[in-house]
């Protein structure tokens, strides 16, 4: 019996004839921040979405040590939340909704005290509370998202490109908050663009590359290792 | 044409209006949670009328046996969608909802309706009959085909209308059948005579209306489902079943249907196939309001209803013309507004 | 020889049956059943050109089937027309009429174009039944039967040919007129068009196209319809039997010009055994096989989409590659402009979606023989500038110029025709058409062949021209040995690269390229590297999106950065990957 929230092995998934994951194997401890990196198109959204259930895979994934239950709903349930790339908000309901329906398994009493927390810690969002989601900035949408993710009090985050899009400014915003949130026992998964800033607030860090894990290891040591210059701007001698 | 046959054409107008919102709102409601196009909403209004007249009669009406038989159907399909990873918490799951629950409406209604039911009594009954219909027809059909394309639903859901407008047809005859009125009577207002009938038809729409609205302002479940139609990826992603929102859209629209029915049928005479086409009228309300509109739709279908019956007093024999003509340029019109934003 | 032979056995032996059964004495139903699959069949070709092939649900098509039977049925009664005089006329009528009912249904769109067609479907069911030239619900009876050189044909016998003569000669058109220049680009409709549209299809032409077609040949149906069974009134023209037709092409497989026979055939002959022992079983003489028909309708869709004609054909032998006839001539070729003048010139592109700016004011230029690459992160505006270069979306302000003429404004379409080809990020093919015609559509602008000539095959010459053109970009970019399979068995990578052969096709001057090396392995980018090196010297200049940094440095003379929606860094290769902005923007500047 592993301390290991989560446990990866073999996860293969093709749309088609057309390999995105080609076997990807990793575990993460309880109570950490695991980023996954890389280029564009290296298949890191491909692999939240095979954790979460939204794709089917092959390969085994455990969760605490068990096998991973098979509905999204069920998978909820058991303390998974994603927050997608693309946010998927309900763009024409307001924000109190949006946050409130991210609360959709949970006891009604609880939700209360759950949304009430995350308005003290989202001020701006307590601000909107009445304002249509569609209407919000960036910045806002994915404190949104985020705020929503957490109202199912998840044990494990999976944040797929929470800076996507938005301004310097703000993504050190989220990034803090991300840090933060592990504070309170919340493990994290991270896939993530801006490399540097991912492995900053990391505690390990995977390069994918094409579907495949190309380099794995602490994130202080990732940060610095040529593959990932090489990966994301191709400085390979020619 | 005087003031008098203005306002009779006004009423008679809001009267059949009252009816296609209800029938629009419930298309609505079925589409933007699942994206199917129910053209089998107007067998349930005939179901609905037509079970009312027989318990007028104080008989039996098939539609209890229909429904024993749609339980028993959407038995069998559960069975063979759980034939891998059958459990005895499902396979009785499924058992309650497909065997028990019919029965014990059919055992209802079979004590029932010998008592002499007051009208009000019989309306319910007809609702109770009705409602559960929706789940199994979900079930059944559209279940397996949840991630298919509009068109292939669509399709399917011709095939559904066919099949229940036969099942009409087989239980019912070919004979038309009007139901009691669920009281007899009328006031005048002012120069206007209205019927208690169309007073009960006035307060149910706006009953359902705000029902409605409490449902999907004020409850989870309501918002679950409006999220579903604004986002499904986002809203399963929060944990929110598709078949939960799938049936609960089906079960909210044979219940809507079932009570049109109720109201419908003391007006007119109502046979196995009239509620294809009160369905559509409710469609060209639904269409209008994008598919996707409540206020639209029931706004249109007030508008449908009066255009039909001012047609139906100076034109009659061009009445459904008109009225199915009419929906053309509003789909060109909803048409030039989509188009831009295919995907990127 | 053999092999045609082989391949045209189960046809020919088809036919020997439906010459054969008249005269067997089989009872007068049988023939009144077979006369009806033919009627019906019709009907459901045409339906498969237009649902099946188009995309383009129609309920309606029972309306047109009324449209030839009324025509027919008062000039020969009220005016003593000869049925062959009337029968262009009903087609004529039947296509007059498909016109302007085809012009607002194809702009209907998704689900709303069905919805339309069931609209319409009814409104003219009603005012069949209420127009007084046509006898109202009562109809038109007494309408003459067929003659020819002094023989009626009366009996169910007689016409029974007449319908098979029609059905078979509608059938191989039909398959002649897919399998052809004009009907690629009818087939290219389902995948949504765009990419047609890159190659200088006419979607909306096309659409009409087959609107107007599945019209004629339902008011075929109806011509036939109405000498056969000599009166005419609204109900065979109803909403019911739209549906009744729909149902036969899917239940046949709603993309298989046979399996509309099939169809008409299976939904006719369940009809009838329905119709004769239902009543027995039951005890009422109530049309009870509608119940059936619905049910059928949804297990079908449920079981398999692509309907039973597909099952059907598993069962028959393989079929033999088509060979790729040597052409008579070359195609001609566009001059290439000369090496380093302006070609492509962005100037100040702009474009807004709501208040998001997508491409901010970006200005760049690729001169010709040149291979530039437009990089940045993730959402940066890349695919919108292509989308904005060729058409596909229409800029907020700024313009677009080819060789010193405006490009901005003009649709995809007219774009094509200078010389702009186009693959796409999200690959757009076929994927059940053979990599040889998905790649062959590309080379629509470079046929002129129209509906009438490829209906009878007269445009072979060209054809042959065109794929074998479509061969030789295929043997150029390395898929030679995949000609003849299906697109959708294709690994990504190559899917991309038959893009590349597919734009080739265009002849092109500029070659746009959205992610060409994605999910290619290393050797194969090797050989996509060469190959555009190649196409460099021909004097093609290329645009391309790629994230493979490696692949782009060692390939572009130019490079063109973009973040946000804004140009940051532009370029030699080596200046631009040491520009901090560039760095920051893809590794992330904010920790660093």
């Amino acid at each position: 019996m592993s301390a290991d929230l989560l446990e990866l092995r073999n996860i293969r998934v093709a749309y088609g004839r057309a390999q995105v994951l080609r076997g990807i194997s990793l575990t993460m401890a309880a109570g950490s921040i695991v980023t996954v990196i890389g280029a564009n198109g290296a298949g890191k959204t491909t692999l939240l979405n095979a954790i979460m259930g939204v794709i089917p895979v092959s390969g085994t994934i455990l969760y605490d040590g068990m096998p991973m239950p098979a509905s999204i709903e069920a998978r909820v349930a058991a303390g998974l939340s994603l927050v997608p790339e693309r946010r998927e908000l309900f763009a024409t309901m307001s924000v109190e909704d949006n946050i409130e329906l991210g609360g959709f398994l949970r006891p009604a009493a609880e939700r209360l005290v759950t949304r009430q927390m995350l308005y003290e810690r989202f001020p701006r969002l307590a601000e909107r509370r009445k304002q249509l989601a569609g209407t919000l900035s960036g910045g806002e949408r994915q404190m949104l998202a985020l705020a929503r993710a957490l109202m199912s009090r998840p044990r494990l985050l999976l944040l797929d490109e929470p800076s996507l899009g938005l301004a310097p400014r703000i993504v050190i915003d989220i990034l803090e908050i991300v840090s933060e949130l592990r504070k309170t026992g919340v493990s994290i998964l991270l896939v993530e663009q801006n490399a540097r800033a991912a492995l900053e607030i990391a505690d390990h860090g995977y390069l994918v590359e094409l579907g495949e894990i190309r380099r794995s290891g602490p994130a202080s040591q990732l940060s610095h290792d040529p593959a990932l210059m090489e990966s994301y701007l191709g400085l390979m001698p020619q | 044409m005087d003031a008098t046959i203005a306002t009779f054409l006004i009423q008679d107008g809001l009267t059949s209006g009252a009816i296609y919102a209800l029938l629009g709102l419930a298309l609505v409601l079925v589409f933007s949670v699942t994206r199917v196009i129910f053209i089998p909403q107007g067998e349930f209004v005939a179901y609905g009328a037509l079970t009312l007249a027989v318990l007028d009669g104080g008989r039996m009406p098939a539609t209890a046996s229909l429904l024993v038989c749609f339980g028993l159907f959407s038995f069998l399909v559960d069975l063979w969608a759980m034939r891998r990873e059958m459990t005895g918490a499902r396979a009785l799951r499924s058992a309650m909802i497909d065997l028990v629950l019919p029965a014990a409406i059919y055992i209802a209604a079979l004590l029932l309706i010998p008592l002499g039911l007051p009208s009000l009594a019989k309306a319910l009954l007809t609702i109770v009959i009705i409602a559960p219909m929706g789940l199994y027809v979900y079930r059944v059909a559209y279940r397996p085909l949840a991630d298919a394309s509009v068109l292939v639903l669509l399709i399917a859901s011709v095939g559904v209308h066919l099949a229940m407008m036969g099942l009409g047809l087989a239980f019912f005859g070919a004979e038309g059948l009007r139901a009691r009125p669920l009281s007899t009577g009328n006031y005048a207002l002012g120069p206007l005579l209205v019927t208690a009938q169309s007073l009960w038809i006035y307060a149910a729409t706006i009953a359902i209306i705000v029902g409605l609205y409490l449902f999907f302002e004020k409850t989870l479940p309501g918002k679950a489902l409006r999220a579903t139609a604004v986002n499904r990826l986002g809203a399963r992603l929060i944990g929110v079943p598709t078949q939960f929102t799938g049936v609960t859209a089906f079960v909210l629209a044979a219940t809507i249907g079932a009570v049109s029915g109720v109201l419908i049928g003391p007006i007119t005479t109502i046979y196995y196939d009239t509620g294809f086409l009160i369905g559509l009228k409710g469609f060209v309300a639904a269409i209008i309001g994008g598919l996707s509109s409540f206020p639209i739709t029931a706004i249109a279908a007030i508008g449908v209803g009066i255009i039909e019956s001012f047609t139906s007093f100076f034109f009659s024999s061009y009445k459904e013309i008109i009225v199915f003509g009419l929906i053309i340029p509003v789909l060109i019109w909803l048409s030039l507004g989509v188009g831009q934003h295919e995907e990127e | 020889m053999t092999d045609n032979l082989r391949k045209a056995f189960p046809g020919l032996l088809a036919i020997l049956f439906l010459a054969v059964v008249p005269l067997l004495s089989v009872p007068p139903f049988w023939i009144t059943l077979l006369n009806n699959i033919g009627l019906a069949s019709l009907v459901a070709i045409g339906l498969v050109l237009l649902t099946g092939v188009g995309g383009l649900t129609s309920f309606g098509q029972a309306a047109f089937c009324g449209f030839g039977a009324y025509t027919t049925a008062v000039l020969t009664t009220a005016y003593g027309f000869s049925p062959w005089i009337t029968l262009p006329l009903s087609l004529l009528i039947g296509a007059l009429l498909a016109l302007p009912l085809g012009l607002i249904t194809v702009r209907l769109s998704g689900h709303f174009l069905p919805l339309g067609t069931i609209a319409w479907g009814l409104a003219l069911y009603y005012l069949f039944g209420q127009i007084e030239l046509i006898g109202r619900f009562d109809g038109i009876s007494g309408i003459p039967p067929l003659e020819f050189a002094g023989y009626r044909f009366l009996s169910g016998k007689s016409i029974y040919y007449v319908i098979w003569f029609f059905v078979i000669a509608t059938a191989l058109g039909a398959r002649n007129l897919l399998d052809s220049r004009i009907g690629r680009g009818i087939r290219a409709l389902r995948g949504g068009g765009q990419a047609a549209e890159a190659f200088g299809v006419d979607i909306v032409r096309a659409k009409l196209t087959v609107f107007v077609l599945a019209g004629i040949v339902a008011a075929l149906s109806g011509w036939l319809y109405a000498h056969m069974q000599r009166s005419v009134n609204p109900t065979p023209f109803g909403l019911n039997m739209g549906i009744e037709y729909l149902l036969m092409a899917v239940v046949g497989g709603a993309g298989q010009i046979w399996g509309a026979i099939f169809g008409a055939g299976i939904v006719l002959l369940l009809k009838e055994i329905l119709q004769r022992y239902l009543p027995e079983l039951i005890g009422s003489a109530a049309n009870f096989e509608m119940i059936v028909f619905g049910v059928l309708l949804v297990a079908i869709l449920q079981i398999s989409r692509d309907g039973l004609w597909p099952l059907v054909r598993k069962l028959s032998p393989e079929r033999p590659d088509r060979q790729i006839a040597a052409p008579a001539g070359s195609l001609p070729r566009r001059a290439m402009p000369a090496d380093g003048t302006s070609l492509l010139r962005i100037d100040q592109a702009r474009k807004e979606f709501g208040g998001l700016v997508a491409v901010s004011n970006v200005s760049f230029e690729v001169k010709s023989g040149q291979i530039v690459g437009l990089i940045g992160p993730n959402g940066a505006g890349k695919s919108t500038t292509f989308n904005l270069i060729t058409g596909m979306l229409p800029l907020t302000s700024g313009s677009i110029f080819y060789a010193g003429e405006k490009l901005s404004g003009m649709s995809p379409r007219r774009i094509a025709r200078h010389g702009i080809a186009r693959t796409f990020q999200h690959a757009k093919i076929l994927p059940t058409m053979s990599v040889l015609e998905n790649v062959a559509l590309g080379a629509h602008l470079r046929g002129n062949a129209g509906v009438f000539r490829s209906f009878l095959h007269l445009e072979r010459q060209e054809e042959a021209t065109l794929l074998r053109e479509a061969a030789h970009q295929l043997e150029r970019v390395g898929l030679a040995a995949h000609l003849h399979r299906p697109a959708g068995d294709l690994a990504l990578g190559q899917i991309r690269i038959l893009e590349i052969a597919r734009a080739l096709c265009l002849d092109p001057t500029v070659l746009l390229l959205d992610e060409p090396a994605a999910g290619l392995r290393h050797a194969e980018k090797q050989e996509l590297c060469l190959l555009l090196k190649k196409l460099k010297q021909e004097g093609v200049s290329v645009l391309l999106v790629e994230h493979d940094m490696g692949f782009v440095m060692g390939l572009v003379d130019h490079l063109v950065v973009l973040d946000f929606g804004t140009l940051i860094a532009e370029g030699r290769p080596a200046e631009v990957r040491q520009n901090p902005a560039v760095i920051a923007a893809y590794l992330g500047g904010v920790a660093a």
